[in-house]
């Protein structure tokens, strides 16, 4: 029997499951991608947009050319699941039905869900460098910037790649170093965690690195209102951050047409699924890789590549009728671009929180620590993903289970998990 | 771990004050635990948020965040800090007797 697998999204997670089933299930099964347009953004270049650092052209792609021969693509948006027909109604009529689906159609940007926040985005006062117009809109405002107070905020959790608003922070201290004006911008970041990143080791190091670059902290602030006019963000429970400009991450949410498919998402429109194997708690034959997920690993690219290699044994054993045996660990790595040509890798998974030591074994890449080693390979990861992970690659010696040869444990993690501990090193404005 | 009394009865609390396990919690705890935490009085609409954060930790194993509280219970985010204030996910999850929501990473 011919099996048909549809895959809702040609980002990261679609393209690289669509590439991989395509090698794991057999000839004559049919795979589909849809997705609403057709352009494939590497993501992770966002953040040096607005320093000038990249140009948009260099990291936009043909979304249907990164799919291998035999891979079918679709050009529509979605309109809505129906999971008790097994069935996905696109935007333009097409109904396709499916033996197994794969969500993986991210996270959508909700500024909508903050008072203010579109106002203020459209008089000037608010950017985000989440998407690509406006990357390039801040582009121009720090171009234009020349003193004052810019306040970085991450309005809620959970968001894609939580580091980027920390790498933000470092990056615009050095931007405006080189610029010679460091002395007349006042940076704040303010976060609704209660550290700058939530993980005990990793938090103490970043809290250190922002007090070190004189960026100020700002915890526990959970954005209500963005106030265009008086230049503030206000907090829920009444607090204030004075601002000039304003770089918001906006709340995060599944896409609009999960909503309007019964049964599939949470209440924020994401997937609940097994965090190991990763099948949709709504129906047995839906599957959900990267940012869609509802599991408690990072909205990250390094997630989605890590759940692929499990995905695509799950996937194949459920068509074969089998268990469900490949299992993800939560698997997490990231580069923390820190500026002055330096970067940390942080290296992760459920169980074990980012630590330092080496990476992928005792001789490897610096954890936790700044290197320019590090930086060159954040600078050399953008070939890896149109190389690599992209086309369903496995690189080799970093596999989907995280490595644990190389990690300095226990030590460092005393007191791991107390609030007060995690505060270490932060500081808030009256 | 810190041992506390209430209502009569003594229960585990970790570091932060959360019930070290959910199952020892009982209702008439609840308006203790709530009065440490600066909330005199439990309404009625206190109480719906926590009937809430149980139900939703016997399904999910885990507290909904703040906003996924607002969508799901239809109380908005604001009225939440009203009744909770400072966090509303954070402050009905210990009142309720169930772990501190997880953070997101």
């Amino acid at each position: 029997m011919v099996k048909r697998v549809v895959v809702l999204g040609g980002g990261t997670g679609g393209t690289l499951i669509a590439n991989r089933l395509r090698r794991q299930l057999a000839a004559d099964d049919v795979i589909t991608v849809v997705d609403r347009d057709g352009q494939h953004l590497y993501q992770p270049g966002l953040l040096f947009v607005p320093f000038g650092k990249i140009r948009a052209e260099s990291i936009t792609r043909s979304r249907a050319r990164q799919l291998h021969g035999g891979v079918g693509y679709h050009q529509s948006g979605a309109d809505h699941v129906d999971i008790d027909a097994s069935r996905v109604h696109l935007e333009d009529g097409t109904v396709l039905p499916y033996d197994a689906l794969v969500i993986a159609t991210g996270a959508a940007l909700l500024p909508g869900e903050t008072d203010g926040l579109a106002e203020a985005t459209e008089r000037g006062k608010a950017f985000t460098f989440y998407d690509m117009p406006g990357a390039m809109a801040l582009r121009d405002a720090l171009a234009r910037f020349d003193g004052g107070r810019i306040a970085v905020n991450v309005v809620d959790m959970p968001i894609k790649c939580p580091v980027a608003p920390i790498e933000f922070s470092f990056l615009a201290d050095w931007y405006f170093r080189s610029r010679g004006i460091r002395d007349r911008v006042e940076l704040t970041f303010v976060t609704p965690l209660d550290g700058a990143f939530t993980k005990p080791v990793c938090n103490r190091e970043l809290s250190g690195m922002l007090d070190d670059k004189g960026v100020h902290l700002v915890t526990e602030f959970n954005t209500g209102e963005v106030d265009a006019d008086g230049g503030r963000l206000i907090s829920f429970d009444g607090r204030e951050v004075g601002f000039d400009l304003a770089v918001t991450v906006p709340v995060h949410g599944g896409q609009a047409y999960v909503g309007r498919s019964p049964g599939l998402g949470d209440a924020l429109g994401f997937i609940a699924a097994d965090e190991r194997t990763l099948q949709a708690k709504a129906s047995p034959n839906v599957f959900v890789i990267g940012d869609a997920a509802d599991v408690r690993a990072s909205k990250a690219g390094s997630v989605a590549h890590f759940e692929g290699e499990i995905l695509a044994r799950n996937i194949a054993s459920f068509l074969r009728g089998e268990p469900l045996t490949a299992s993800f660990d939560g698997h997490t790595n990231c580069f923390i671009e820190s500026g002055f040509g330096k970067a940390l890798l942080i290296d992760f998974n459920y169980d074990t929180e980012p630590v330092t030591g080496r990476f992928p074994g005792r001789v490897g890449l610096p954890l936790l620590r700044e290197s320019h080693l590090n930086h060159l390979g954040k600078l050399a990861f953008q070939w890896f993903y149109w190389h690599m992970l992209l086309p369903g690659r496995d690189i080799p010696g970093i596999g989907a289970d995280m490595p644990l040869a190389g990690k300095r444990l226990g030590a460092p993690a005393a007191g791991a998990g107390s609030p007060s501990d995690s505060l270490t090193g932060t500081r808030e404005r009256p | 771990m810190p041992v506390k009394t209430y209502a009569g009865t003594e229960v585990t609390v970790n570091d932060e004050g959360f019930l070290a396990d959910p199952q020892q919690w009982r209702e008439d705890m609840a308006p203790q635990i709530a009065a440490e935490a600066g909330i005199p009085v439990l309404t009625e609409p206190h109480w719906r948020v926590i009937k809430f954060m149980r139900h939703e930790y016997a399904e999910k194993g885990t507290g909904p965040s703040v906003r996924a509280l607002s969508k799901t219970s239809g109380v908005s985010i604001k009225e939440l800090y009203e009744l909770f204030p400072k966090g509303p996910a954070k402050l009905a999850a210990k009142i309720a007797g169930i772990p501190k929501p997880r953070g997101c990473i």
